[in-house]
């Protein structure tokens, strides 16, 4: 339990992967203009970075590890990604068709966000059970989640607040981006 | 046979990556046959959002073909009975932003009206039940016609047929069924949604 504890602190705070490890802020800045989609996205792609730790794990440990193939996790973790983010596409458009609206091409570009890759790779490269590998998953997509939702309620403040010209948009979504991951930083102390 | 793939790492990892390949592919097409999806459900909620007069305004037969229209990147912005209210809350549902009504299509009628037939001056020329889009009016040929109030959506699409011009369009008297609460007034703090659906003009000072 302390164990489970310990790794979601981790992921989602310490070593979040987007404040932290700078992975996945094409997402973080490209769908936080809004609070629904943000959380939409968010939804999407803790479904697609759980799903890719548990798949990536399996591959990992029994068809590259027996066979002596490490060398090609990298493009066997992506084919893997890419059939998770399109078996996810097709779901979402299945139950939810205004998120798959509204997330639009962002959607299939679940497949290139580093963090998803990031995650399998980082697993892949440590000594972890099948339920510590997915909690990590798991928990990175809940960091991803707490960061885009935190910013793009800021943003939305943002887009009304008094701003001077020279900084508007995407230059005060980045010095806002910086002093959150500063913030993040502060979490490094923690354990 | 195993020995052979063994001691030749480039055919098992042909085989690894391509066995990898097989699985996916054929789980992604059990997934699309699992997940299979019939019409458009988008464009039943925005046929929900218009206001279903069937006017023909927007230049389609009516509200559903022009819902149709919307979920394949019409503009939002050709239907007069729906007004302002209806635009945004079409721009709403899609995540885009709301445009002016289009003038081309017809202006936005500020008060609600229902057709009235002056009945003694009625020829009975069955011309405006022909036009009407929601069978609206009673009658037949040589016979006083009358307009079912309740069914008539004010769209004016009956005035210009009739040769004798009996036909006005009445504002709706405001009655316990239409009133409703006034709206809130308006906050100075704006959020930013106010600003993307231009419902609110003035924004901060920038």
């Amino acid at each position: 339990m302390q164990e489970v504890a310990v790794i979601l602190v981790s992921s989602v705070l310490i070593n979040n992967y987007v404040l932290v490890q700078f992975l996945g802020l094409c997402p973080f800045m490209g769908v936080s203009k809004k609070l629904e989609s943000a959380i939409g996205m968010s939804a999407a792609t803790t479904f697609v970075l759980t799903l890719t730790a548990m798949v990536s794990y399996v591959v990992n440990k029994a068809v590259l590890i027996p066979l002596e193939l490490e060398y090609l996790r990298t493009i066997s973790f992506i084919m893997v990604i890419a059939a998770v983010v399109q078996f996810t596409k097709m779901f979402i458009e299945k139950t939810s068709p205004l998120l798959y609206r509204v997330l639009g091409v962002f959607l299939p570009l679940i497949t290139t966000n580093c963090a998803v890759l990031g995650v399998a790779l980082q697993n892949a490269a440590k000594p972890l059970s099948f339920g510590h590998a997915s909690l990590y998953g798991f928990g990175a997509g809940a960091g991803f989640s707490l960061v885009l939702i935190l910013f793009s309620a800021m943003r939305e403040r943002l887009a009304a607040a008094d701003i001077p010209k020279p900084f508007e948009g995407a230059a005060i979504a980045m010095i806002t981006a910086g002093l959150m991951s500063l913030a993040f930083m502060g979490f490094g102390g923690l354990v | 046979m195993l020995e052979f793939i063994f001691q030749n790492p480039i055919i098992s990892a042909l085989i690894a990556l391509a066995g990898l390949g097989l699985i996916f592919g054929a789980l992604l097409g059990f997934a699309a046959e699992k997940f299979k999806i019939e019409g458009d459900p988008v464009i039943d909620q925005i046929d929900s959002l218009l206001p279903q007069t069937q006017c023909g305004q927007c230049g389609f037969p009516g509200c559903r073909p022009y819902a149709e229209s919307i979920a394949e990147g019409d503009a939002i912005n050709k239907c007069p009975p729906g007004g302002q209210s209806t635009i945004n809350a079409i721009a709403n549902l899609l995540d885009v932003p709301a445009p002016e009504l289009d003038q081309e299509h017809g202006e936005e009628a500020d008060v609600k009206t229902v057709a009235y037939i002056r009945e003694d001056e009625c020829i009975g020329c069955t011309k405006c039940i022909q036009a009407c889009p929601v069978d609206a009016i009673l009658g037949a040929a040589k016979l006083m016609h009358t307009v079912i109030a309740d069914e008539c959506t004010g769209c004016d699409l009956c005035v210009e047929p009739c040769p004798v011009d009996c036909i006005d369009m009445l504002p709706v008297a405001t009655g316990i069924n239409q009133w409703q609460w006034p709206a809130p007034p308006t906050v100075n703090g704006l959020i930013a949604t106010d600003r993307t659906h231009g419902s609110s003009s003035h924004g901060g000072a920038v």
